[in-house]
């Protein structure tokens, strides 16, 4: 009895030792966790999503049947569908062209040794680093209808005459020129560093052969440090279109989408069908429309990740 | 002590048989050299003893139990990386404590032990030092301390030497030989670098695409190699190979000399045409082709300084060998043949 | 005189170079100058068009702030967001710390794979999830509950906190866990013993970052908190404050501030980790 017991614990202790060694076992056990709260939390919901585009649940249903492409050819049918999709490529491309020439502009300013540079790069980094929704807010009250910053000092340097008094967030095409800033202002940060660290993984030798070749600045940054960038270029337009384009935040806080969805974009516009709405179907299938710039940028990754790993 | 022996082991990393089913045995005691050129399988061989890798197929066996099986912390064997593998946040006490720790010695008892293998290396004043703060040296002798402090059975050392610089080389390999004669613990060292092994190994076991190709002392692997690689691997500069029919006539560039000064009843001559010439200091290399041959011979003599038989670049002169500095490997398979760099029972 | 033109050109190119900083600065930074001003103005200074806003025109005072804390729930969603937070780093570090292990040391081809996969889950935005979500909260009866927050938020901090500790764990020399092996312990053990205490670093930035992620999102919190003494900061401050057309813009702006500052400083000391991240091996 004794020694079956004991034989017993043996073989137990024996398991454990092994498992703790064999790592086969072990990083499958290691890994599960994540790859199963990733799975439930986002693989799930996402399935969910897509079952939700061919249902008719609202907020309220306790049941839903299947109804096909109908919400689909409801979306497309709307005005306001292609209204907002018009709206989400202006945003997205108009504000990323601006990003990408001002982070390099910006990035190559900073790329030099001065003082004070930490300051500076704290204070460059200020929109990406804080809170969003809260940098948004601050927009707000710049670009306020009575008393927006931005107007007084149009008129005291007499670039406004003396009755000009923009709404920045109320007329269509200012309220889109607003947001687009403001998107402007909060990735130009990001891009930035991600261009910075890529200016500096260029080893000073390539620089400093081009310079003994006799190249000169324009000839050394055109063809040695822009083609040598590229890859690292085309990582912060990625990152830039992912969160411009399937972002909500800045057109929810700035103009709810108006006046009248001149400044909707698809994000919004499926938080106010599905959320405010509460046809939680119709917001399903809008927001899947950002789906297939999704799967683009991933593939563009996988692509660029495979390349580093070849070279 | 403990013998350490390798039975057919074999490890293929997908196609790549990065150990080919080799037989080896260290005596008791012995320093056994692995030697070949990287990527020849030394020190997967050396990490399928340590237990680092599991072997495609084949046993390990430590003072005659079979180890196969057992993680590395079972086998009680100790291990110096060439990177010293010292754990960075943890002082020098620490670090060679770490094994002590592990296996839950008294605190006492530990003490002591550090206390000995710091002596033994002269890092006592290091104790309390973060590796880091550290010279190269001092890292080694650090790391040979934590090898040492459990007095493991085996000694494995990885190119212990090879992060250090040309100097500090020379005399760290004179204090490992004597604390390996001290402490006569087996050892398996494993090395590309010839020098290194010839003045280290008891043996050497030279390895080529994951097969040992010759083991034998050091005397054994200059003097008779087994085949041409080893022939040409070993020596600097190699041993000189030239066409011959269907073999290979090899003769060192030492035993390649001027017929003045070499030329006795038993050696053959080559007419030689100088190249050129480079004085190294303690010797001169003369470089040239042998003529009268149907493919160019390139060869080379070594001669030391007291040899003061000039020598031009342009100019032919006869250089000989004696007979039995001439060796003769098959063309095909590389093999000596003429008996003299005979098995010997060594593979 | 061949040195003048020379000169010239450096002392314009060091000008132009200054220009081209205070723009961006001046771009960048302006809108929290402004909240910093905006903070201390008097209502009345606030409200009056006629004077230069970018002096006080009356002497800076502290109301604004009185009223951040005294009549709206202002700290308690400072404390929201820091219980959040602290929930949400705990499970991510939980999760996120073995499998960035397991994925620095497997091998094979799938490794580096699925590693690529788990950072690409990171992708996927709040604005495809969260009408999914929303319906998933109701369901557990979540919805209104910080809960609701700790459950969903790690959907985005282990996906990228797994990819940067997997390169941190990548740094690691592997010699150190042989080593380990060798004097006496076994795999887990080498992980453990070792690789975790070298890895400080690695994790106190994934804290920060998976934090700072807590504090910045905003979709999942308007989405599933509706009660105002459950908001974080970054759902409270724009939905609670803005009342219809009456906004307390010097409350606001002091929001805004005290919250974004203190997060900025924290995550800017990290940004180059963060940045490593996100280059996906496109810079060596």
């Amino acid at each position: 009895m004794t020694t079956a017991t004991a034989n017993t614990f043996t073989a137990k202790a024996g398991w454990r030792t092994r498992l703790a060694d064999n790592e086969r076992l072990l990083w499958p056990l290691m890994l599960a966790p994540a790859i199963l709260y990733i799975v439930l939390l986002v693989g799930f919901p996402f399935f969910l999503s897509l079952f939700y585009s061919v249902s008719d649940v609202t907020v309220g249903s306790r049941s839903m049947s299947f109804v096909g492409l109908e919400n689909f050819r409801r979306v497309v049918a709307t005005d306001t569908f292609w209204t907002a999709l018009k709206n989400t490529l202006i945003f997205t491309i108009v504000s990323q062209v601006f990003v990408l020439v001002f982070a390099n502009i910006l990035a190559m300013s900073l790329s030099a040794d001065f003082r004070g540079k930490w300051l500076v790069r704290l204070l460059i980094l200020l929109p990406w680093v804080a809170p969003i929704s809260l940098g948004a807010i601050g927009w707000l009250w710049i670009y306020d209808s009575i008393y927006s910053v931005i107007n007084w000092t149009g008129q005291a340097l007499r670039l406004l005459g003396p009755n000009e008094w923009p709404i920045w967030l109320g007329q269509p095409t200012l309220a889109m020129v607003s947001i687009i800033i403001v998107q402007i202002w909060r990735i130009v940060p990001l891009a930035t560093v991600i261009l910075l660290a890529g200016l500096t993984s260029i080893p000073q030798d390539i620089h400093d052969a081009a310079a003994v070749d006799g190249a000169g600045f324009w000839r050394r940054t055109l063809q040695i440090t822009f083609p040598l960038l590229l890859p690292i270029t085309l990582v912060a337009v990625l990152f830039g279109i992912i969160f411009t384009f399937t972002d909500m935040i800045v057109v929810f806080l700035l103009t709810r989408g108006g006046p009248y969805d001149q400044t909707q974009v698809l994000a919004t516009w499926a938080f106010f069908t599905g959320i405010q709405g509460g046809d939680l179907a119709g917001g399903a299938a809008v927001s899947l429309f950002l789906f297939p710039v999704l799967v683009a940028v991933a593939i563009v990754f996988l692509l660029l990740a495979r390349r580093s790993e070849v070279t | 002590m403990a013998t350490v022996e390798a039975r057919h082991i074999s490890k293929h990393f997908d196609e790549v048989r990065a150990v080919d089913g080799i037989d080896l045995l260290a005596r008791e005691g012995e320093f056994l050299v692995l030697l070949g050129p990287s990527g020849c399988g030394k020190t997967t061989l050396m990490r399928l003893i340590a237990g680092l890798e599991q072997p495609t197929a084949g046993d390990i066996v430590i003072d005659g139990r079979v180890v196969t099986d057992l993680p590395p912390r079972a086998r009680n064997v100790a291990m110096v990386f060439q990177s010293y593998a010292l754990y960075p946040h943890l002082t020098v006490a620490k670090n060679i404590s770490f094994p002590l720790r592990a296996v839950g010695m008294q605190r006492d008892a530990i003490r002591k032990k550090v206390e000995w293998a710091a002596r033994m290396f002269g890092i006592e004043r290091f104790l309390d030092r973060k590796p880091r703060q550290l010279s190269g040296g001092e890292r080694q002798r650090v790391a040979l301390a934590r090898a040492v402090v459990r007095e493991p059975v085996v000694f494995l050392l990885d190119e212990p030497l090879s992060n250090l610089d040309a100097k500090l080389r020379n005399s760290a390999r004179d204090e490992l030989k004597q604390f390996q004669r001290v402490l006569a613990t087996t050892t398996i060292y494993v090395t590309h670098d010839q020098a290194e092994a010839m003045g280290l190994g008891d043996r050497i076991a030279v390895l080529n695409q994951g097969k040992v190709i010759q083991i034998g002392t050091p005397q054994e692997i200059y003097g008779k190699p087994m085949d041409t690689f080893v022939a040409t691997f070993i020596g600097s500069p190699p041993m000189n190979l030239v066409e011959e029919g269907a073999s290979y006539v090899g003769f060192r560039p030492e035993a390649f000399l001027p017929r003045e000064v070499g030329s006795s009843e038993d050696s053959v001559a080559f007419p030689f045409r100088v190249t050129r010439v480079e004085y190294l200091g303690a010797d001169r290399l003369v470089y040239g082709v042998l003529e009268g041959r149907t493919a160019e011979a390139h060869v080379i003599s070594k001669l030391p300084n007291n040899i003061r038989a000039e020598v031009v670049a342009g100019e032919r002169y006869d250089f000989v060998v004696r007979k039995r500095e001439i060796h003769r490997f098959d063309r095909n398979s590389g093999r000596h043949i003429d008996g003299r760099g005979d098995d010997d029972g060594n593979r | 005189m061949t040195r003048r033109p020379f000169k010239l050109v450096r002392i314009a190119r060091a000008g132009g170079h200054a220009g081209i900083l205070v723009f961006f600065i001046t771009f960048l930074a302006f809108p929290f100058y402004w909240m910093l001003m905006t903070t201390f103005k008097t209502t009345i200074d606030l409200h009056d068009v006629s004077k230069n806003p970018f002096l006080f025109n009356e002497p800076p005072t502290l109301e604004h702030l009185a009223v951040l804390f005294q009549d709206t729930q202002y700290l308690q969603w400072l404390i929201n967001t820091g219980a959040v937070g602290i929930a949400v780093v705990l499970i991510t570090l939980a999760l996120a710390v073995p499998a960035g292990y397991a994925l620095a040391r497997m091998t094979g081809p799938w490794a580096q794979t699925l590693g690529i996969a788990i950072f690409l889950t990171y992708l996927v935005p709040p604005t495809i999830l969260f009408i999914p979500f929303a319906r998933i909260i109701a369901t557990l009866g979540l919805q209104d509950s910080l809960w609701s927050l700790v459950l969903v938020y790690p959907s985005f901090t282990v996906p990228f906190c797994t990819w940067l500790l997997m390169g941190f764990f990548k740094a690691i020399p592997r010699d150190l866990e042989d080593a380990a092996m060798i004097d006496g312990l076994s795999r887990f053990g080498a992980f453990v013993k070792v690789v975790m205490p070298i890895s400080l670093a690695g994790v106190l930035t994934s804290i920060i970052f998976a934090f700072t992620l807590v504090t910045q999102e905003f979709v999942y919190g308007v989405t599933f908190i509706t009660s105002a003494s459950s908001y974080t900061v970054s759902v409270g401050v724009p939905t609670f404050l803005v009342r219809g057309d009456v906004y307390f813009w010097g409350s606001m702006m002091g929001a805004c501030l005290i919250a974004s500052v203190p997060i900025a400083i924290i995550y800017n000391f990290f940004v180059d980790r963060f940045v490593a991240g996100f280059t996906v091996g496109a810079v060596k």
